[in-house]
């Protein structure tokens, strides 16, 4: 009965689990190969400290931002009176969109908004106003967090559009005749009905963002704190460190990740209520 | 009553066609300029494209990549989901749960996993893109290709279609084969662009275990010689597109995106 999931089961256990047990592992040895504590407590001194902090501002930053401009275009697009093609024209970009990631990506953002980005060419020759001159840099957090919103927006629209159709015009009716404005609606009835889908959205972009190393790899070239581009650096480079930091830098991102994954099935399971 | 179409509604629409034209317009303009003067317009970044050997190189190697990868995916995980689907349906959460898997060990989280795992194991399987990297982006495909196919294998009568199968005499072998396939083509098909769309762009791990791909190429390109970079980030979009419209032509499967691909 079970053989027919054996090749599967055997495959995750041999490519997936081995490889995040050795992780576990490894995090708490030493490099003579003894139990340790020291690599997991180094995640708190510098600069790991502020690589974690930043990183965690990043996605968070971008899980609310993407999430709520995602939510505003999605219902947007399938509010009443919208054209009907709009809802699968914007599926179908926010699809390519959403899988147009990492180093081309980077590049994209480059190109736009970077020292001669067209954007920067642009505001600085037509408005006089050249952004880097006040303190603006594609190559910093602010420049990452934008590039970023290229992929969280679009999977916002995907994640939460089936969600917006599950709100049905007859609520929203039943509404309007007890006399509900449309601010009322959305307080009592909209945004709670959502809420459960909102959060569980949002928790995905967090986790996104949060694993995102191409990106902020080709935007930056690696000189940008956040902790998968220094997990990046110590596999890369000649690094006579530690070897097992790495491994405890992945430990605490698989902890920060686990955290929202134990908030998100619960709340997947009550988006769903209202489903269909 | 037709209702007309809300001014804020116009509003938001218009802010994110901006927000995700922008790039891909600057980086058309991009593409156009001259290497050396930098002034419009030329095609001389594609044409230095075309004719840098590594260029083919490195797009055949993701390309065979992602054809390995489909086939090795859907060898595991068609019979799996319709041994569950068929007898085992207690099973389907915990694959389920395995499909979030990718959400708590990204690329990043696996590759130093795998790079420590398999270091002593021979060189045709570690120092070989068709070996280590598709044993790493078989997981990485995982989700795409199992909520494809679990889709598939819900919306058809499995049990009917394989009691009707076996009555009739046919083999296990046969009923998967000549019945079951069939049926879920569409499904597969959308698991297999998917997974062929994430193949393509996937830079982490490749580029953190040496291996010469697509992308890894344009981040070369990127920082060696700038402005051709830019014909290949719009090669790369386009590819990223076919694959999501020929899911919607295909009609089946919905266009979707999950975490854990290229980013």
């Amino acid at each position: 009965m079970w053989l027919g999931t054996l090749p599967f089961f055997a495959y995750a256990l041999l490519f997936l689990f081995l490889p995040s047990g050795q992780v576990m592992v490894g995090a708490f040895r030493d490099v003579q190969g003894g139990f340790t504590l020291d690599n997991l407590t180094t995640l708190f001194e510098e600069p790991y400290r502020t690589e974690f902090r930043n990183s965690i501002e990043v996605s968070l930053v971008t899980a609310l931002v993407g999430g709520l401009l995602g939510f505003l275009i999605a219902y947007s697009a399938i509010r009443e009176g919208s054209p009907r093609f709009l809802r699968s024209v914007i599926t179908t970009f926010s699809a390519v969109a959403a899988n147009f990631a990492g180093i081309p990506l980077a590049f994209a953002f480059i190109a736009t908004l970077g020292t001669i980005g067209v954007v920067t060419q642009f505001m600085t020759q037509q408005l006089g106003w050249n952004p880097y001159d006040h303190g603006f840099s594609l190559f910093s957090k602010t420049g990452v967090e934008l590039a970023y919103l290229y992929f969280q927006i679009p999977l916002m629209i995907l994640v939460i559009s089936p969600a917006i159709d599950g709100l049905r015009r007859e609520w929203r009716e039943a509404a309007a005749s007890l006399g509900a404005s449309s601010y009322q609606f959305w307080r009592h009835v909209g945004v709670p009905i959502l809420m459960p889908s909102l959060l569980s959205a949002v928790i995905l972009l967090f986790g996104n963002s949060f694993a995102a190393y191409a990106t902020a790899y080709g935007l930056t070239g690696g000189s940008i704190g956040l902790v998968p581009i220094r997990i990046g650096y110590l596999l890369s480079g000649d690094v006579l460190d530690n070897p097992h930091l790495g491994q405890a830098l992945a430990v605490g991102m698989f902890v920060v990740l686990a955290v929202m994954m134990l908030a998100y099935v619960p709340l997947q399971r009550r988006a769903s209520r209202w489903g269909r | 009553m037709r209702r007309r179409i809300a001014p804020g509604a116009v509003l938001w629409l218009l802010v994110g066609a901006a927000y995700l034209l922008l790039p891909l317009v600057a980086t058309s303009i991009y593409s156009l300029k001259s290497n050396q003067t930098g002034t419009c317009c030329t095609l001389e970044n594609y044409g230095e494209i075309i004719h840098d050997p590594a260029f083919w190189k490195s797009i055949r190697t993701s390309f065979v990549l992602a054809l390995e990868t489909i086939v090795i995916g859907l060898v595991l995980l068609v019979p799996t989901v319709y041994w569950v689907n068929l007898k085992l349906p207690r099973l389907r959460p915990v694959i389920g749960f395995f499909a979030l898997i990718p959400f708590v060990v990204p690329p990043i989280v696996l590759v130093v996993g795998l790079l420590d795992v398999f270091r002593d194991t021979p060189d045709w399987f570690y120092a070989e893109p068709y070996g280590f990297l598709v044993a790493a982006y078989v997981i990485l495909a995982f989700p795409y290709i199992y909520f494809s196919l679990d889709a598939g294998f819900r919306a058809i009568d499995v049990h009917t279609l394989t009691e009707a199968s076996q009555s009739l005499g046919a083999s296990w072998r046969t009923t998967l084969g000549r019945v079951i396939l069939p049926n879920i083509r569409g499904a597969a098909l959308a698991g297999a662009l998917l997974t062929l769309a994430i193949v393509m762009g996937e830079y982490t791990i490749a580029s953190l275990s040496t291996f010469d791909t697509f992308p890894v190429y344009i981040q070369y390109v990127n920082e060696n010689k700038g402005f051709p970079a830019s014909a290949l980030v719009l090669l790369s979009f386009g590819i990223t597109w076919a694959a999501m419209i020929a899911i919607v032509l295909a009609g089946r499967g919905r266009a979707q995106a999950q975490v854990g691909g290229a980013r």
